[in-house]
């Protein structure tokens, strides 16, 4: 049978293709207009009327066939191409990403930014008071006449204008908000840029940052002091950390305290007991708190009475507490940096590294 | 302060463990900040670690031993053979020791036997090293007589340590000698600790005990003392008291050995039986004490009774000090004189004219007390602390004088065998008045935030020996004791007592409940982290810098002639004025980063300080500087894809970037609008500069916080960006790199930041986009032809943006083709071709009009 036939050849032709031009004219030499399927139905006219239905049927079915081929084969070959393309644009993943720009906030901004949101929450509001001071405010109004000798604990710039220096902590902030507010409730942080004559070592710069914070009302207390710290230190270093307060000496608080964090390196574990080895060395050396278990991270206290009077508020019926703190040191204790210059010193891949 | 617990326990018990005594002295305010065990291990629990490597003294090797006999060695001259008795036997032993020779017996020494573990004495390190049997000389010694050194007690060591005669033999020493001395950080407020009794006070608050006084009565002799000597007090604003008690007969001779030890142990070198009992007195009370050689003083009175006379120095008077070197006086300095000139300076050193020495016979001893300030200000200029001067420039308190010259005086009776002489000469002139304090319970109450019981309150007060009698309910009247002088301020200062004594561990913290302040915080309080924080999105790293420098660095940049804020007294010349330039911290910094990278994109936000004529006070200003140079982007493998060097539009990229997220870039959104003018200044390329110019929105009104002087509608250059003139690449070694730098006065800026801006309705009509292309003179400015596009757009375009800018083929000499797109777009409707080609047209019009442009084919 002749349909028959061309049924096989066309299926085998198409067996052979292998790209689209050979599509192409297989098509055309099926399907096409002068194709075998053309030729086979204009055969129709030479058969007998009786004989044209089914042969017309037969040539229309065989044309379906060869059409679903055909489309089958578009897509073999179309995915087959894909796979050849997908396979050609081969990338090698593990080769660099390609860079885009990254700028980065200076470590110290960012710790500052996480001491004073996390005091933001707490409801205290940024107060920013000047760097270039003078003796008055930085020391005397603090509750420190000439002389007095805790000015041995800030060694201190002066400008050469008498009485003028650069402020030796952030302290004097205190009063300016005072005298702004008084009478009214304060509840504020003041950081900034504080300097001190000091030999540019490791442990110690001429110019740091501090943090203060002062809150002043008619019932704010030393326990309350206690709390806003203890909350702070676990915000900052971690909700397991314990704090340790110490009686301390500021002459702008009273009570002071220091306020000690348990080493977040080596946890505050106690070491072992020490060998009896016939020496009496210790048997722990954690190298953040070496060995002492406790971080010292802050200074605080209730504001000193006179210090209260010099900012408008009467002592019989405010009260308040004031603390302070260096990002710097935060820093140090928080990332691990062993040497305080790094900050300044601005060393590329130092910041890179935040 | 150095404290010994063995010594301690003489005034009070110690019922803890060393490591919670440690604890609980460290949280009262008595911070321990070391240890040095003597012969005994660190104690369990105390984290501290020792300085210098202790031996522990084993108890059957290292024991107290007699001196039975010390025969020369047979073989060498230098050494000796000694043999001894250790209680449970007798061993001999080779010693070298200068302080035994042969002949000598029952003097009680320590023994070291085999295997004891000791400071190796011949090592330079300190090493510790256990006693191994030697063979000197051909004379087999299994032990050694120890030094101090050897020991762990001294640094030094002349001879073997010889032990007081009444040492029990055979003792282990550990249990004779052994110690801990802590190390503690005494507080400025506290510095009644500087002394045993003061730690024992303070102990004996904490435990609840008494402490145990020592004894402070005197055996006095027949003669009186007032007939041998005068004081008069000539300035007693700076010497409140001045006692002096005479010893006649004394014996000078090395002091016992417990007394050298606990000197020694106390950081303190031992000298001589009277030195060293002055020294024991000042660290027992605190109260410094010197000895003079009478005789001297009566030599320079030439055999009349001395005077003394408690003074200012007189300009130029001299003084050689104990430690022979000559002083010159000025009258700041507080001086103790005879009638032939000074012989002390008062509280800090003695005169080494009336030292006591070897062949003293007769001694006065004073016991005063100075003021702290002078004495303060004396040690610093003359730079000689010294533990009389510590003390006295922290504050003693006068009644101190009189027992501790006592308790001198008795030991100096007893030790160096002398006489006392009757009474105290003693010039009292101005006695503290006792201080009284009223204290309520609803005061401590309220401080603390937390209800201590009142009986506690009473406990505490008392233990700490103050007297407190009831005045009304609840409330006491409080005399502070009269050893203390930092009770100044009342109530506050007994509040601290109150709740360190009571522990602030047993505080229970609370957040405050007070109400909250209004929000205060200035407008432009955030600014600050806006400004960094789209910085930073713009891919510039942020650096904080030095705010001193060296006025001479900023000088290209600030130029001639500056005022500066200068430092009286610097560190270093590089750091000894205010910076008046953020962009010359940046360059420093620039230039050290390019040492190991070719691309940097820096800015800082810091302050400026500029004095004010007339004014205290400088102008602290917020400026904002940027750098950048080289690629725009970091290497990457991709080489076909190098990314160019960054350029001036890099820069202007950046701070159009941060203006308009400022809402300050464009015109009629904000309160204000900034403009790029070309101009020239110094320090930058003279063709490639700009002045960032602010022009206030006349329509808008501008926020109310302006400053009065800025009329609205006047321009303000707020800053300058371009490329750092090349002739300052070496001044501020950059290489040879084109380096772009800006700095913005952020204070012009601030104030025109708009609180708010109203969003523009999204259209949801088609937009329709041209593009013009035009061409006009190389010296038009390509901001000019963007304004009369703008202008005669209005109101339907929407958005103007130059694509291309070309020179070149097809584009005559003298003239480049600007091209821009142009969006159209109304709100209401769908424009038609029509109307955007009249648009256009207007714009064309315009363009030809005003700047001689022409329109080339599209």
């Amino acid at each position: 049978m002749e349909l028959e036939q061309l049924r096989q050849q066309a299926l085998a032709q198409l067996e052979q293709v292998h790209d689209e031009a050979a599509l192409r004219s297989w098509n055309s030499q099926f399907l096409g207009k002068n194709g075998a399927l053309t030729q086979a139905l204009k055969r129709l006219a030479q058969l007998p009327p009786q004989d044209r239905p089914a042969y017309g049927q037969q040539v229309n079915a065989l044309k379906e066939a060869l059409l679903a081929a055909l489309e089958h084969k578009k897509a073999e070959l179309h995915q087959r191409e894909l796979a050849r393309s997908l396979a050609a644009e081969a990338l090698d993943v593990t080769l660099p990403g390609r860079p885009v720009l990254r700028g980065r906030l200076h470590p110290a901004t960012q710790v500052m930014r996480d001491i004073l949101a996390i005091f933001a929450e707490l409801g205290f509001q940024v107060y920013r008071s000047r760097e270039v001071e003078d003796d008055l405010t930085n020391f005397e109004l603090l509750n420190m006449p000439p002389h007095h000798p805790a000015r041995d604990l800030w060694d201190t710039f002066h400008t050469t204008t008498p009485g003028v220096l650069l402020r030796t902590h952030t302290s004097p902030g205190q009063i300016h908000v005072m005298r702004q507010y008084c009478p009214r409730p304060i509840r504020v942080v003041l950081p900034g840029m504080c300097y001190r004559y000091e030999q540019i070592t490791a442990r110690s710069e001429i110019q740091f940052q501090q943090v203060e914070g002062l809150a002043i009302g008619e019932s704010i207390s030393l326990s309350d002091l206690i709390g806003t710290l203890s909350t702070f230190a676990k915000r900052f270093f971690g909700g397991e950390r314990r704090i340790r307060i110490r009686n301390s000496y500021f002459p702008f608080t009273e009570p002071s305290i220091e306020v000690d964090v348990d080493c977040i390196l080596c946890q505050g574990e106690v070491p072992g007991p020490s060998g009896s080895s016939g020496t009496a060395a210790a048997a722990s050396s954690c190298t953040l708190c070496k060995g002492t278990g406790w971080l010292e991270i802050l200074g605080a206290g209730m504001v000193h009475p006179v210090v209260l009077r010099h900012g408008g508020y009467d002592p019989e019926r405010f009260q308040g507490f004031a603390f302070g703190m260096g990002p710097q040191r935060m820093a140090m204790l928080k990332y691990a940096i062993h040497d305080i210059r790094l900050f300044w010193s601005n060393a590329r891949r130092f910041l890179e590294q935040f | 302060m150095k404290v010994s617990l063995r010594w301690l326990k003489e005034y009070v018990d110690i019922p803890w463990s060393v490591a919670e005594f440690a604890e609980r002295l460290t949280l009262a305010g008595l911070e321990v900040t070391g240890v040095r065990p003597v012969g005994v291990p660190i104690p369990p629990g105390l984290r501290l670690k020792s300085e210098h490597p202790s031996p522990v003294w084993d108890e059957d090797k290292v024991v107290i031993a007699e001196v039975l006999e010390v025969r020369k060695h047979p073989d060498a001259d230098r050494l000796h053979l000694v043999d001894l008795n250790y209680g449970s036997g007798t061993i001999t032993v080779v010693t070298g020791a200068t302080n035994l020779k042969p002949g000598d017996r029952g003097q009680k020494v320590v023994l070291a036997r085999v295997g004891a573990v000791l400071i190796d004495g011949y090592s330079a390190e300190r090493v510790l090293r256990p006693l191994k049997p030697a063979r000197i000389r051909g004379v087999l010694s299994e032990g050694m007589v120890c030094s101090a050194l050897e020991l762990g007690i001294a640094e030094e060591h002349e001879g073997i340590l010889l032990l007081d005669p009444d040492a029990p033999t055979g003792l282990p020493l550990a249990e004779y000698l052994g110690d801990i001395v802590l190390e503690l950080d005494v507080l400025p407020s506290m510095a009644r600790c500087l002394s045993m009794l003061g730690v024992a006070r303070e102990v004996a608050a904490l435990s609840g005990q008494q402490v145990r006084y020592p004894p402070t009565q005197v055996l006095f002799g027949p003669q009186d003392a007032a007939a041998q000597v005068q004081v008069t007090i000539a300035d007693v604003s700076l010497c409140s008291r001045y006692a002096a008690l005479i010893l006649d007969s004394v014996q000078v001779a090395p002091s016992p050995a417990w007394l050298q030890l606990r000197l020694l142990l106390a950081g303190m070198r031992p000298i001589n039986n009277l030195v060293d009992i002055t020294n024991y007195v000042l660290l027992e009370w605190g109260q410094p004490l010197h000895a003079f050689d009478y005789d001297k003083l009566r030599d320079r009175a030439h055999g009349q009774t001395p005077h003394l006379f408690v003074r200012r120095a007189r300009l130029g008077e001299t003084l050689t000090t104990l430690d022979g070197q000559v002083r010159t006086l000025h009258p700041d300095h507080l001086v103790i004189a005879d009638t032939a000139g000074p012989i002390a300076l008062a509280g800090v050193m003695g005169g080494r004219e009336t030292e006591v020495g070897p062949l003293t016979q007769k001694v006065l001893l004073e016991s005063a007390n100075f003021d702290a300030v002078s004495i303060r200000r004396t040690a610093r200029h003359f730079d000689l602390p010294s533990e009389a001067s510590l003390r006295f420039s922290r504050g003693v308190h006068p009644d101190l004088v009189e027992p501790a010259a006592c308790r001198a005086a008795e030991w100096m009776r007893q030790l160096a065998q002398g006489t006392v002489a009757r009474g105290l000469v003693d010039v009292y002139a101005a006695r503290p008045a006792d201080q009284q304090v009223s204290l309520s319970l609803a005061y401590i109450h309220r401080t603390i935030g937390y209800p201590i019981p009142r009986e506690d309150i009473l406990r505490i007060l008392r233990s700490l020996e103050f007297t407190v009698t009831p005045s009304d309910q609840d409330t006491w009247l409080v005399t502070v004791p009269r050893h203390r002088l930092d009770v100044q301020h009342g109530p506050a200062d007994l509040v601290e007592e109150i709740v360190r004594i009571y522990g602030y561990h047993r505080i229970p913290p609370t957040l405050p409940r007070d109400p909250l302040p209004d929000y205060q915080t200035p407008r432009d309080g955030h600014v600050e982290d806006r400004i960094r924080d789209i910085l930073v999105t713009l891919g510039c790293q942020e650096v904080i810098t030095y705010a001193l420098t060296r006025a001479e660095r900023e000088r290209p940049l600030v130029g001639d002639g500056a005022d500066y804020v200068r430092l009286l007294n610097p560190i270093h010349p590089d750091r000894s004025v205010l910076r008046r330039s953020v962009l010359c911290s940046v360059l420093e910094i620039a230039a050290q980063h390019l040492r190991e990278t070719n691309r940097l994109r820096l800015f800082e936000l810091g302050y400026v300080y500029l004095p004010r004529p007339g004014e205290k006070f400088p102008d602290e200003r917020r400026h904002l500087a940027l750098v950048l140079t080289g690629p725009r982007l970091p290497e990457f493998w991709d080489s076909a894809a190098q990314p160019p060097a960054q350029d001036f539009f890099d820069l202007k990229g950046v701070l159009e970037g941060l203006l308009e997220a400022l809402h300050l870039g464009e015109a009629a959104r904000g309160t204000a609008w900034t403009e790029w003018q070309p101009t020239s200044v110094s320090w930058l390329h003279p063709r490639r500069a700009a002045a960032l110019v602010l022009r206030p929105s006349t329509s808008h009104g501008a926020s109310k916080t302006l400053p009065p002087t800025n009329s609205p509608s006047a321009p303000i250059v707020f800053g300058y960006a371009g490329q750092l003139h090349p002739h300052l690449n070496d001044t501020y070694q950059l290489g040879r790199r084109e380096v772009y730098v800006a700095e913005l006065d952020l204070e012009l800026l601030l104030p025109y930041l708009p609180e708010r801006f109203a969003c523009r309705a999204v259209s949801p009509f088609p937009p329709v986009r041209q593009d013009l292309a035009v061409l006009v003179d190389e010296s038009t400015l390509a901001e000019h032809v963007r304004q009369e596009i703008v202008t005669a757009g209005q109101p339907l375009l929407r958005e103007v943006h130059l694509f291309d800018v070309y020179r070149g083929p097809n584009i005559p000499s003298g003239k480049k083709s600007l091209a821009w797109s142009l969006t159209f777009q109304a709100d209401d409707r769908t424009l038609t071709d029509k109307e955007v080609a009249k648009l256009y047209q207007k714009i064309v019009g315009r363009l030809e009009k005003h700047l001689g442009a022409q329109v080339r084919a599209p």
